[in-house]
């Protein structure tokens, strides 16, 4: 990929990422936090992808681990992130959302 | 697939992923931001079996990577499902350090893959995704343990550790330039072993109540480190998710951190400038007045106002149903009952608002801190239950100490303090409180949903 192309993306994101996230109570840091970590666990595509590429069993026994590894960081983040919120739920009408710092 | 669906697909994640972190930004939307989430990285995930850049499919190795994904899912939705609310902390940290764990391997494998060919700023990224992989790893499981207290709570600071991790810092850095310039395998070992050094170097200094902003660091540089692993990888999907993280992360450590009251710089480096703890004289023999659950339900029975101040002790001992049972009670006798919540009361922001909803306590009674605070002098009785460091006037009295700055729970301007603690220990800073020995505080000792039991059964009898 051209570098000024992935300069780019690279810098919309960072812009996109501050602000998402740059009014949210505090109840919500923890599973906030939860969720962009179960995130970053999408490096399971390039696990998969580097996978692919192995041709020797030392390369193909590190992408499996981290393999592996991904895919704990990715599914039991989201799986534990919607236990967390779950805890929230039934009490849609909440006043909430100011007198937070 | 061609290489244009397969863009357009990660794309689609990628937006899902923004949708996702704005969703979860939100109570009422939180839900489904993380389910939109979840299915962003399921359909990058499916995806990816239907391209590959050499044209060839199904993908080499396949059963090894499903059976490895399968593995992988038999670890972790077991982890996941059956976690206790109060270890929740420390699992987070855990799946944020396989992520950096997983993301230097792949950077890893790549190095070894390309060789001589790789041209220098795949090199630099890969670099930079095995320093802060690693780093993140390793550190992500000091807070672990720390967490889990299978080792000590405490900031460890032994003589010369500042020269110690300075000089870790400096040969990884070194190695860096030496994996650049030569190319080599060693280097690039050496490199992740130094890093994973530092990792655990960084994280032994910090104190026990910050290493939640520390694992929101720490998850900040992981998401930097899957951005870096897409540029070695060539794949936009991996920048956008990573480079978002990267900067929600860094975005949200900086609110934690404004919430406990601490500077960023502070929590990171305090712990090199800290004077060690003067513990002398903080006496376990010194008076305490302690009292049988039938004085604590009797001082309840009569208080206008009583706010409850829950913490830590109150997750372990799984006893946020019982609390409930008692301000039910207390309501019904026409008492004004309120929860005063620390921010960071638990080991995580929102711990204690999310234990407490589990037991279905009305959101109006949770207070936040800054409305809770003026109406201590109101208050005929604060009920601490297994809190300690942020009802701590530590933080507002001893310069110095690790908690010093960090607003507290004004609780002793209320006119009775009542702690329901485990035992003397002190909390997970690990600072003396000197509430304990105040002529109006009374100390009701066990497990709390034991004692908030006996409360409530002395609290009926009356």
């Amino acid at each position: 990929m051209e570098a000024m192309a992935i300069i780019s993306i690279f810098t919309l994101s960072i812009f996109v990422g501050f602000e998402v996230v740059s009014k949210v109570s505090s109840t919500l840091h923890t599973p906030l936090m939860s969720g962009a970590n179960a995130i970053h666990g999408v490096i399971l595509v390039g696990a998969i992808i580097v996978a692919d590429h192995s041709d020797n069993s030392l390369e193909l026994g590190l992408s499996l681990a981290a393999i592996v590894l991904a895919t704990i960081n990715m599914v039991g983040g989201f799986v534990v992130t919607d236990r967390m919120l779950e805890m929230f739920k039934g009490k849609g009408a909440k006043s909430k959302g100011s007198g937070d710092k | 697939m061609s290489r244009f669906l397969y863009e357009l697909i990660g794309l689609s994640a990628g937006v899902m992923f923004i949708l996702a972190l704005k969703g979860l930004s939100h109570p009422r939307t939180a839900r489904r931001g993380n389910l939109l989430g979840a299915a962003g990285a399921t359909i990058a995930t499916v995806a990816v079996f239907f391209y590959s850049s050499d044209g060839e499919l199904p993908l080499n190795n396949l059963g090894w990577i499903l059976g490895a994904i399968v593995f992988g899912l038999i670890i972790g939705v077991p982890a996941a499902r059956r976690v206790q609310m109060t270890a929740m902390p420390q699992l987070v940290a855990l799946f944020n350090g396989v992520g950096g764990g997983a993301a230097a391997l792949v950077a890893i494998v790549e190095y070894l893959k390309l060789g001589q060919s790789a041209s220098t700023t795949v090199v630099i990224a890969t670099v930079f995704t095995v320093i802060v992989g690693s780093t993140s790893f390793s550190g992500s499981i000091v807070t672990f343990l720390k967490l889990q207290e299978l080792m000590t709570t405490r900031p460890v600071v032994f003589a010369g550790g500042r020269f110690v991790i300075a000089g870790t810092l400096l040969a990884t850095l070194g190695c860096a330039l030496w994996v650049v310039s030569s190319l080599g395998t060693t280097p690039l070992l050496v490199l992740a072993g130094l890093s994973l050094a530092f990792g655990i170097l960084f994280v032994l200094p910090v104190g026990g109540a910050d290493v939640p902003i520390v694992i929101s660091l720490l998850n900040a540089f992981t998401g930097l480190t899957v951005a870096a692993g897409g540029y070695v990888l060539d794949s936009t999907l991996l920048i956008i998710a990573g480079t978002l993280v990267g900067a929600s992360g860094t975005i949200l450590t900086r609110l934690m951190a404004e919430a406990m009251g601490r500077s960023l710089f502070g929590t990171l480096f305090g712990a090199f400038t800290a004077k060690p703890q003067d513990s002398s004289g903080a006496g376990e023999d010194r008076p305490v007045k302690s009292g049988s659950p039938d004085d604590v339900a009797i001082l309840l029975n009569y208080a206008r106002r009583v706010v409850i101040v829950p913490g830590f002790g109150l997750a372990v001992a799984q006893a946020q149903h019982t609390v409930r049972e008692l301000a039910d009670l207390l309501s019904a006798k026409g008492i004004d009952v309120a929860y005063g919540i620390h921010p960071v009361a638990g080991r995580m922001p929102g711990h204690m608002n999310v234990l407490l909803a589990e037991a279905n306590v009305p959101y109006e009674q949770l207070s936040e801190m800054d409305e809770v605070n003026p109406t201590f002098p109101q208050t005929d009785v604060a009920l601490i239950i297994g809190a300690n460091d942020v009802v701590n006037p530590a933080a507002k009295t001893t310069p110095g100490c690790p908690i010093y700055g960090m607003p507290i729970l004004d609780v002793a301007q209320a006119s009775n303090v009542i702690f329901l603690k485990r035992s003397m220990r002190p909390g997970f800073a690990g600072i003396e409180n000197e509430l304990l020995f105040d002529s109006k505080t009374t100390l009701l000792f066990g497990d709390a949903k034991a004692s908030l039991t006996k409360v409530v059964s002395a609290l009926k009898a009356l």
